[in-house]
């Protein structure tokens, strides 16, 4: 048996930050009661040293590691993204935890290993190595739920997040070893030759998708697969839920599409029935549920499985453009979510968490600025133009009207109306009720700066959408 | 004789595997699972992977499920709040488990997974070692998703020490804080009107 060293430098992002992870463990372990802002540092510096090198590498592809690693455009963006976001969620919610007595420097460490996870999933070209950056990535952000220990909903929360979590990874398992079963292979390029090929078993490969199908379903929170998402996000703390809420939802889009479309993409006759399920469900519940909610964490989680339905309309499409309309939403959606999320940190404070409707009564009185982010981010999300929101929902809905679904097109259409309900409800209470508390809204400097960058960019890439939209674009085909 | 052992192993894994959900007694629970794996570890053998059912034996059965014993043993569980609404959704539980077992076997079954369709594993030559065979592949061409498995571990256990550990809160003495104190820190003094007692009269 020969055997020829791989080409180590094409993962050097992930070696980087396997290495800096380590580093930022000691750090912890060495300076005792300092180590929880060495790790917040150390851990920005990280994630920026990290982007950077991707951002150095852009446009080289290949694979190595014998297939099991994949560097192309897709996974060089998404990390790209997914680095940028971690940085913004970290800075977001250090005051949070300070406030929580939760700033500690294992919440830091387990946040770069998470953020790991999340990239070898995005670039992974085998079925072992999506499964266990999944694992890795999803093992972080339970701890990360389960930290809070004095806080009895969070405990819970962390309870329901894991044993479904170790549900949706049993499915994916299951469904891979099906898919092994009938194509004797788990390299997702030698799975999809071997579909190209034909003369497959197709009623055990449909088997088998049926389990990734669920396990994707699960990880991205579509209905019916959704029941932990709210609990979870209600539970956490803010600051965990925003980075669950922002990044692993990126990374769980790149798994879908490693699978579905890297690996299966020859049989999706097969999975597109079962997506069109699943995203219809999840735009109807998730936008009509979400009007009843009165917690506002609850609320944007509902609004969180709306949006999996319209990313997931784009890639039940079956088609570049859909792939690239389904990426462009998910980049977006992140983006959104970091900015609805932040604010909920940025009205908390100590003993305060600002999760209720009610708190945001008259906050355009006590605080015009932050009013205006919030009514930017409700107004893209709702999908009004010239926002960015606008153009993600456009995209997916346009590539489902190309392959002639049409009436998919006119429910998604009708429910994002729905939606539109409750976001403009946040922005009546902003605007046109009289605030319960009286004094004027501080925030920390860095905060303000963040909240507004996010706003604006929200505001500018829905006026200048072409150029985010033209590298989606390129990505595709894979 | 190789099916033979095959359908036994087998069977006792089906039955140590259901009575696992059902015992009421989760230290029997435990005992069955013991039971699971030893029996999977025998099916392993038959398939010439004596490596991966050694490890099982010693790995799960020696250290895992030990531990989950004392666990067990240790925990104070209320079986009563475990066992409300069992009969309630009893049938329903039972039609679902039915009909995925149905469906599993029409997929599952030798239509299509057969000796005709998929061909039995070639015997292996005199020498063959299949511990050898594992570690060729595991440090050459899985080498990437070998590192990312210790990654987890060490994940597991931060996160493990994150989640229990507690600031401890010692009796013991802190001789420089004993030192440093001042008269100040201990003593409070309050100074008072001096009041004459007013005597009643009356």
């Amino acid at each position: 048996m020969t055997f020829e060293v791989s080409n180590m430098a094409l993962a050097l992002p992930e070696m980087f930050m396997l290495a800096m992870a380590c580093i930022t463990l000691l750090a912890v372990s060495f300076l005792g009661k300092n180590g929880a802002k060495a790790a917040y540092s150390l851990s920005q510096l990280t994630l920026a040293i990290t982007a950077i090198i991707i951002y150095q590498s852009l446009g080289q592809t290949g694979t190595t590691f014998d297939g099991t690693y994949i560097k192309d455009g897709f996974s060089d963006v998404l990390k790209l993204v997914i680095c940028l976001i971690n940085m913004l969620v970290l800075l977001y919610s250090t005051s949070y935890l300070k406030a929580r007595d939760l700033f500690k420097g294992e919440y830091y460490v387990l946040a770069i290993f998470s953020t790991l996870g999340m990239m070898i999933m995005v670039s992974a070209g085998h079925f072992l190595t999506i499964y266990l950056g999944l694992e890795l990535m999803s093992l972080c952000m339970y701890a990360m739920v389960a930290m809070y220990r004095d806080s009895f909903v969070a405990t819970e929360a962390a309870m329901k997040y894991f044993i479904l979590g170790a549900l949706a990874s049993g499915m994916l398992l299951y469904g891979m070893s099906i898919i092994y079963g009938v194509t004797g292979n788990l390299s997702i390029s030698a799975v999809s030759a071997s579909i190209q090929a034909g003369s497959l078993d197709n009623t055990v490969l449909s088997f088998g998708i049926v389990f990734l199908v669920i396990g994707i379903g699960f990880k991205l929170g579509a209905v019916p697969f959704h029941m932990w998402l709210p609990d979870v996000y209600q539970g956490s703390p803010t600051a965990v839920t925003l980075f669950i809420a922002a990044a692993p939802k990126i990374a769980a889009f790149a798994m879908a599409i490693r699978l579905l479309v890297g690996g299966l993409g020859g049989a999706y006759e097969y999975w597109q029935d079962m997506l069109i399920m699943l995203s219809v469900l999840s735009m109807i519940i998730g936008n009509v549920v979400a009007i009843a909610q009165t917690n506002i964490k609850r609320m944007l989680a509902y609004s969180t499985i709306s949006h999996i339905g319209f990313i997931l309309l784009g890639v039940l499409s079956a088609t570049q453009e859909g792939y690239a309309a389904a990426m462009f939403y998910a980049l977006v959606y992140s983006l959104m979510t970091l900015g609805g999320f932040g604010m909920i940190i940025l009205m908390s404070r100590q003993g305060f968490e600002a999760d209720q409707l009610d708190d945001y009564k008259g906050l355009g009185r006590r605080n015009p600025w932050f009013a205006l982010m919030m009514l930017i981010l409700m107004f893209s999300m709702a999908g009004i133009p010239p926002l960015v929101g606008f153009y993600a929902k456009l995209m997916v809905i346009k590539s489902i009207v190309d392959i002639n679904m049409l009436s998919i097109a006119i429910v998604a259409v009708l429910v994002s109306v729905i939606g539109a309900f409750y976001y403009l409800r946040i922005i009546k209470l902003m605007y046109f009720d009289a605030p319960e508390q009286k004094q004027l809204l501080e925030a920390p400097s860095d905060m303000r700066v963040m909240i507004s960058i996010n706003g604006i960019a929200v505001l500018m890439l829905g006026l200048f959408p072409g150029s985010l939209l033209a590298l989606c674009a390129s990505i595709f085909p894979l | 004789m190789e099916q033979v052992i095959f359908y036994c192993f087998a069977a006792l894994l089906l039955f140590a595997s259901s009575m696992v959900i059902t015992v009421r007694n989760p230290v029997r629970a435990a005992l069955f699972l013991i039971l699971a794996f030893f029996t999977s570890a025998g099916i392993w053998l038959l398939l010439d992977a004596e490596f991966l059912a050694m490890t099982l034996v010693l790995v799960y059965v020696g250290a895992v499920m030990v531990l989950f014993l004392f666990v067990v043993m240790m925990l104070d569980i209320d079986l009563a709040p475990l066992q409300e609404g069992f009969t309630q959704y009893l049938p329903l539980g039972i039609f679902v488990a039915a009909l995925i077992t149905i469906e599993m076997i029409a997929v599952l079954g030798a239509s299509h997974f057969g000796l005709d369709i998929v061909a039995a594993p070639i015997a292996h030559p005199e020498g063959y070692s299949n511990t050898k065979e594992i570690g060729l592949l595991l440090y050459t061409i899985y080498v990437y998703p070998f590192e990312i498995a210790s990654v987890i571990l060490t994940v597991a256990i931060i996160a493990a020490i994150t989640l229990t550990l507690r600031e401890k809160k010692s009796k013991s003495q802190d001789i420089d804080k004993q030192i440093k104190v001042q008269a100040k820190d201990r003593v409070r003094i309050v100074k008072m009107e001096a009041v004459k007692k007013q005597e009643s009269e009356s």
